[in-house]
């Protein structure tokens, strides 16, 4: 569990940077003129209510829709890097993947290799090394040869950080990572982010709904309404009581915890 | 347990990448063998299977056997059966390829050449230039050389029409509702196929004997205008097999793992109406083809691309090659149109196939 005093340093070269972001989606205006930045090897998590525009801004700082504004990977802006290039820099871990029937846990991971393997060619001997190295540290070296649609919520959610993981990127950003899950495989689900996070020096951004998990994971918390950031920094001075019911609509009580503010709704 | 043995083999591994098992590429090549013999074999004529192996190795440059036939037997294999039974290799591989390209782009288990409206398109196609052409003088059997060319006209704009049709529904359309588009598209185009036929009465009995599918007329004429359109589209379907592996996550996450969906997609898309469009315009309507192989391979050999497309071409063009040799021997001397055939028997064992995959996951 990362520390306050162990959070990286603010200098660091950043990762992502969004300038005035604006996606449409069949004509209506989702996200309207973000500004965002995550340094490397930083956490940020991207909060707010149901149709803020947190998963549709997560989408096209990937790179899988189309946008206006700028979003540079590593000072390099996304829609210049090819898409392979892209697939290299960046992974996104949608909220619910699709399941392709019948596939195995090694055959899903190993699709992403894709980038890496030339077209009309298959792929390498360092390719499968990469996948069993990825499924190792994930604990999934035994479920490499099921089929992916027979495992529970929590062995899936981490064959889909395998499958990311094994781009070879340094940044990751994750669409709902728990939402699927029970509060024990929440709990186990982001602390192997945290891990791999340090290991792999990765930079994340999420998007979560449980503001308790967020403000313990995250270095800095990101509110989004209506399409805008409405506040941002770190947990304790994004998940205060007013600005939850300004744009949740909601009573809550904040209470400190350990490791960052605990956020607990009550009757009003 | 000689635990020591395993460790001295560190190269070995234990979860091997999904692809083409030597084993089954092995059972395909074999079934596909024993199609040619049989179809060869056996017919109004029987000729002694050994024989007809030898006759065949006798084909190679610099191989001469005695086979032990008669040299009328000879000319009888080699003038009207083998070319007969290549051409059901051929277009069997192809049904099946098709059939196979169709379900990985449009995710879709029940695409299908002829559910899609890409058979009903081509169909049109070939009716159009044979009620058209020339009508009087040499009516010959051979087929016009323009013939696959309207075919896949045809193909593509019934594909792209389905599609749109499809695509009406909405973001959220469910399988079915791409389906139900090809088989308002292939009633469309039928019933097109019958306004160009009632205006042209003299060609009714030329495009029916064509439309219930055979591979009759079949002679190397035939052959060698598909030949072409067979490689092409085995040549392209074939380089996409990673490409539908990958886009079985759906397109967004495939864009996001460096692919280019759209672009595959057109690709496939276009490659497969041409195999369809050439299978068409020489063998008529023959469905279910390319539904069962591909299935049955997805379910025996796993749900790589990497191995279903080779599978299908080499069983799909083995299970056409028997469906004819039983068409033109169960009947007596009337021959049953083979596209009948290939229901009667695909049909039923589809059933099977799909009740015993339910308790034996792969």
């Amino acid at each position: 569990m990362t520390d306050i005093s162990e959070r990286p340093d603010r200098s660091r070269a950043p990762a992502i940077v969004v300038a005035g972001l604006r996606v449409r989606l069949e004509k209506a205006l989702i996200v309207d003129g973000v500004d965002l930045d995550v340094r490397a090897g930083e956490w940020v998590t991207i909060i707010g209510p149901n149709g803020a525009g947190k998963s549709t801004a997560l989408r096209a700082i990937g790179g899988l829709l189309p946008f206006e504004g700028g979003v540079e990977l590593n000072g390099v802006p996304v829609d210049k890097l090819h898409r392979r290039e892209r697939a290299k820099t960046i992974a996104t871990v949608a909220q619910s993947p699709i399941v392709p029937p019948a596939m195995r846990v090694f055959d899903y991971v190993l699709l992403g290799r894709t980038p890496y393997v030339p077209p009309l060619g298959r792929e390498s001997a360092a390719d499968l090394a990469m996948v069993d190295e990825v499924l190792g540290e994930l604990d999934l070296g035994r479920f490499a040869d099921r089929r992916l649609d027979t495992l529970s919520g929590g062995e899936r959610q981490r064959v889909f950080l395998a499958r990311a993981l094994a781009q070879g990127v340094r940044i990751l950003l994750l669409d709902e990572p728990t939402s699927a899950l029970d509060i024990g495989h929440q709990q186990e689900v982001l602390e192997l982010v945290d891990r791999l996070r340090a290991e792999r020096e990765l930079t994340v951004l999420a998007t979560m709904h449980d503001l308790t998990s967020a403000g313990e994971y995250a270095d800095r918390i990101v509110l989004f309404a209506g399409g805008r950031v409405v506040a941002a920094g770190p947990p304790r001075e994004v998940l205060t009581e007013d600005n939850l019911a300004k744009h949740y609509r909601v009573r809550v009580r904040v209470i400190e915890g350990d490791h960052g503010p605990l956020v607990v709704p009550v009757r009003g | 347990m000689t635990s020591g043995l395993r460790e001295a083999r560190p190269t070995q591994r234990v979860v091997r990448p999904a692809g083409l098992r030597p084993a089954w590429l092995a059972g395909g090549l074999l079934a596909v063998l024993v199609a040619l013999i049989a179809g060869l074999a056996f017919g109004s004529v029987q000729l002694p299977p050994a024989g007809v192996a030898l006759e065949l190795l006798n084909l190679i440059p610099g191989i001469r056997l005695h086979s032990g036939l008669s040299d009328r037997e000879v000319a009888i294999l080699l003038e009207l059966r083998l070319p007969r039974v290549v051409l059901g290799l051929l277009v069997g591989g192809m049904l099946a390829l098709a059939g196979a390209a169709y379900q990985g782009v449009f995710r879709n288990p029940l695409a299908d050449p002829h559910l899609l409206g890409v058979a009903a398109g081509a169909g049109l196609g070939v009716t159009v230039v044979i009620a058209f052409r020339s009508t009087g003088g040499d009516a010959t059997t051979e087929l016009p050389i323009g013939v696959p060319m309207a075919a896949f006209a045809g193909a593509l704009i019934a594909v792209a029409l389905t599609w749109l049709l499809g695509a009406a529904g909405g973001r959220d359309r469910s399988p079915a509702t791409l389906i139900l588009a090809g088989v308002a598209v292939s009633s469309f185009l039928a019933a097109a196929q019958t306004y160009v036929l009632q205006r042209h009465v003299d060609t009714l009995r030329e495009v029916y004997s064509w439309l219930l599918g055979r591979l009759s007329t079949a002679g190397w004429h035939d052959v060698l205008l598909v030949l072409p359109y067979a490689a092409v589209t085995g040549a392209i379907v074939l380089s996409q097999r990673r490409e539908l592996d990958v886009l079985t996550v759906g397109d967004e996450e495939a864009t996001g793992l460096g692919l280019h969906p759209q672009r595959s997609r057109c690709l496939l898309i276009i490659a497969a109406s041409l195999g369809t469009a050439a299978a068409v315009s020489v063998s008529g309507l023959i469905g279910f083809v390319g539904i069962i192989v591909p299935h049955t391979m997805r379910l025996l050999a796993g749900p790589s691309y990497r191995s279903i497309l080779p599978l299908s071409v080499l069983f799909g063009g083995a299970f056409l090659a028997l469906a004819d040799l039983l068409a033109r021997t169960a009947g007596g001397q009337a021959e049953i149109p083979i596209g009948v055939v290939t229901a009667f028997f695909g049909a039923p064992f589809f059933v099977v196939v799909l009740r015993t995959s339910r308790t034996a996951a792969p």
